[in-house]
């Protein structure tokens, strides 16, 4: 049952992270993506998945997916009808499903999924659209377009590559979704729902969001450069990340490697502005003093925050203010950085594939930098790691901020 | 206290704006008549049931960030402020916390369809303003915006079970403290892009729209209480799972007939659609209110409206139980219980 809720018998478990897996620009799998933050690689070119000819920018972190797809347990029917956000969803499953040491449970035994997605299968939303208005009388391949569009679809998808039950829970909290996807099954397993839990976040390049973010005036015509005094927007990109989240006595049970620790979670509504933050950040100002508070530490114990950093004017003015004001005298000292420098924005992925990023600095201690960070904004009372650096890290934050005001922070710490 | 209650419920739906329009079109049990749909590039229209338009302008529109709102927004604003009654003021002035779920199928697709079509004819003058209202959670962040509520709001996407879902999401808030209200709204509205979707799957299906809120809280102050007795597991189908599987399963996590209580199916009058539905509930030989025969498929909303026809039965002292069962349109079986604690 879903409802009523387990009556929990003691304090809530502590949650870990027992496999990860990440696609992006900078490559598939953990390995690939580790060197390239290490390096602080930009992955950018020109866009080639669809016609930018008319747009501002012509630039995105685009993914280069296997040929042929592994084939996981889909039919051929299914493979085939596989879009590039799910491809790189159940890439990042795959193998976090694998580094997890998971079989595939029985079908009576749930293991919750819970995904964030912005667009789910969008470039299938727009095939069918653009068929429909322009050749309404032919609907060959309209009702398959129509069905693997959605969200749910791709979610199930996951469940039949691995064979799993869900239940499936989808929050589609604009550019936060894939930190809130993770900080819920953080909450559902500390509040005994279940023992395992997979999330995470996808999203690929698609024509409508691209042109969307085009005619807000919110992307920059060169690689974005969070932070940055003279940056001037931001940049798409497109991936997947999935981690596998266990309570501490199960993991310990199963006798399986543990990559680092969820500590905390917190989320709030920013109500300012449909598209632009507070100008002060309050929400994220919230967001981050509640999940230290639920966490138990203070700033002074966080060594390193993975900004939501978009590069835009707005997002990066108002992180800072609240970065300042939430830290304190410990800004002065305290390691900040975006990897969307690297392979841009995510969307509904970047909170996810951000979470998995703090897993490696905490795994294997170094900061992701900005390697093309020229002058930092003044209005960051905190240093923006711009080179590759060795660093001890224990405890890793990570903000996600989005449309329509949702704002996550999520807090990590290392595994000893 | 691990009890939840409904405190509040609010329907826009095409029966009209309200709660009692919604539940009078229940009463009589007839299927509200159809109006056409131009469908672009065919001659024959759909038909639907599309939402009427107030009788007099929405107070809410007034709102700066309701002005330009979609349909769907309206509907889900319009359904909210129905549900929280007289303590929208309490969450205004910040006096309680107000976790939002927002949940949906189709979703924005009104003005995403719009932009497209822009894109389409030239990226570099699409509208900026439609753009940001295509995002799954601008219905949540209007609303939360309106509510001045800035604690936790989540849009949850998947098929008309997802509002089950909602409210199991909701009640964990709730335990947890997290909230001292909670609003589960679903909200689907009308398009032609929608219309044709559904009738690739289902000729007979006639789409509606509209939206139905839950307002939940951890005590009840409605006379009778209705409780939120259970949610069932999500029992999932899909092209290696069957669907009919899914039904039985859920249907077997629900009491047994019982002449007190009612079911509030999510039945649509159409064979093909209905025929995994029905086959779970063979054994039930009690009353049925299934209100998607009489309104229409409107997806999350259309589960808002089970459940809100659940609540209205019980709230009459008719039944001491009404159970809602959903088999969705491509997702989830997944089903709810809800009782009338002082019902003798």
């Amino acid at each position: 049952m879903l409802f009523p809720l387990p009556r929990p018998s003691k304090a809530p478990p502590r949650i870990v992270i027992t496999g990860a897996g990440i696609v992006t620009a900078l490559g598939i799998g953990w390995r690939a993506n580790a060197n390239g933050f290490r390096a602080g690689k930009q992955a950018f070119r020109s866009v080639t998945l669809f016609d930018v000819s008319r747009q501002r920018s012509k630039i995105a972190a685009e993914v280069d997916l296997p040929q042929p797809f592994p084939p996981m347990q889909l039919s051929e029917k299914q493979l085939s009808r596989l879009d590039r956000s799910t491809k790189m969803l159940l890439l990042a499953a795959q193998e976090a499903w694998s580094q997890a040491g998971l079989t595939s449970p029985s079908r009576d035994g749930g293991m919750p999924l819970v995904l964030g997605t912005t667009s789910g299968g969008m470039t299938l939303a727009e095939t069918y659209l653009r068929h429909a208005i322009r050749s309404p009388q032919s609907q060959r391949q309209q009702a398959t377009r129509v069905m693997n569009y959605q969200a749910q679809r791709q979610a199930l998808d996951v469940c039949d590559a691995f064979d799993f039950n869900g239940p499936i829970t989808i929050i589609s909290n604009a550019c936060a979704s894939g930190a809130n996807a993770v900080g819920h099954a953080w909450e559902l397993l500390r509040a005994g729902h279940a023992e395992q839990a997979l999330t995470g976040g996808h999203d690929a390049l698609c024509q409508i969001t691209f042109a969307g973010f085009d005619s807000l005036q919110a992307l920059s015509p060169t690689p974005c450069r969070p932070f940055d005094a003279r940056r001037d927007g931001l940049s798409l990109g497109e991936g997947a990340a999935i981690l596998v989240l266990e309570t501490l006595d199960h993991a310990r049970r199963r006798g399986v490697e543990i990559l680092g620790e969820i500590i905390s979670y917190a989320a709030a509504t920013d109500t300012y502005h449909l598209t632009q933050p507070h100008p002060q950040g309050d929400a994220a100002f919230t967001t981050m003093k509640a999940a230290c508070a639920r966490a138990g530490i203070t700033p002074e114990q966080v060594d390193y925050i993975n900004a939501h950093g978009t590069a835009t004017l707005h997002n990066d003015s108002t992180e800072a203010a609240a970065i300042n004001r939430w830290a304190g005298a410990r800004a002065a000292t305290l390691s900040v950085s975006s990897t969307k420098a690297s392979i841009g924005h995510l969307l509904g992925a970047a909170g996810a594939v951000e979470s998995l990023v703090c897993l490696m600095t905490l795994r294997e201690q170094w900061l992701p930098p900005e390697i093309a960070l020229s002058a930092t904004d003044p209005t960051c009372g905190f240093p923006i790691v711009s080179q590759p650096t060795d660093a001890r890290v224990n405890v890793a934050l990570s903000n996600s901020f989005g449309f329509g005001g949702a704002n996550a922070t999520l807090i990590f710490r290392r595994w000893t | 206290m691990s009890r939840i209650f409904v405190q509040g419920m609010g329907a826009v739906s095409p029966a009209g704006w309200g709660i009692p329009a919604l539940c009078e079109a229940l009463e009589k049990g007839v299927p509200l008549p159809t109006q056409a749909l131009i469908r672009p590039g065919w001659s024959k229209p759909f038909q639907v049931r599309p939402v009427p338009v107030p009788a007099q302008r929405l107070a809410f529109l007034a709102h700066p960030r309701l002005r330009r709102a979609s349909a769907i927004t309206q509907y889900a604003v319009g359904a909210a402020c129905e549900a929280l009654g007289e303590d929208v003021g309490r969450v205004q002035n910040g006096e309680l916390r107000l976790g939002i779920v927002v949940c949906l199928m189709p979703g924005c697709v009104t003005y995403s369809r719009r932009f497209y079509e822009e894109v389409l004819g030239d990226p570099a003058t699409a509208s900026p303003l439609i753009f940001a209202e295509t995002v799954y959670n601008a219905p949540a962040s209007h609303l939360a915006a309106f509510l001045n509520s800035r604690t936790v709001s989540y849009t949850l996407v998947g098929d008309d079970g997802s509002f089950l879902q909602g409210l199991a999401l909701a009640a964990g808030w709730l335990l947890n403290d997290q909230a001292d209200g909670c609003l589960v709204v679903g909200s689907d509205e009308m398009d032609w892009v929608v219309a044709d979707a559904v009738h690739l799957f289902e000729r007979q299906s006639v789409q509606g729209a509209g939206a139905g809120a839950l307002y939940l809280c951890k005590e009840s102050s409605t006379k009778p209480a209705l409780e939120l007795a259970c949610i069932t597991d999500a029992f999932l189908f899909s092209t290696a799972r069957v669907r009919s599987a899914a039904a039985q399963r859920m249907r077997a996590q629900l009491p047994e007939y019982n002449p007190r209580e009612l079911l509030c199916p999510g039945t649509q009058g159409v064979a093909r659609a209905d025929a995994d539905e029905l086959a779970a509930w063979t054994a039930w030989k009690g009353a049925r209110l299934a209100p998607k025969q009489l309104l229409g498929e409107a997806f999350t909303a259309s589960a808002a409206w089970q459940c809100i026809a659940a609540c209205d039965a019980l709230e009459r002292g008719d039944f001491a139980a009404a159970n809602v069962s959903i088999v969705g349109a491509n997702e989830q079986a997944i089903g709810a219980r809800f009782v009338n604690p002082d019902f003798l």
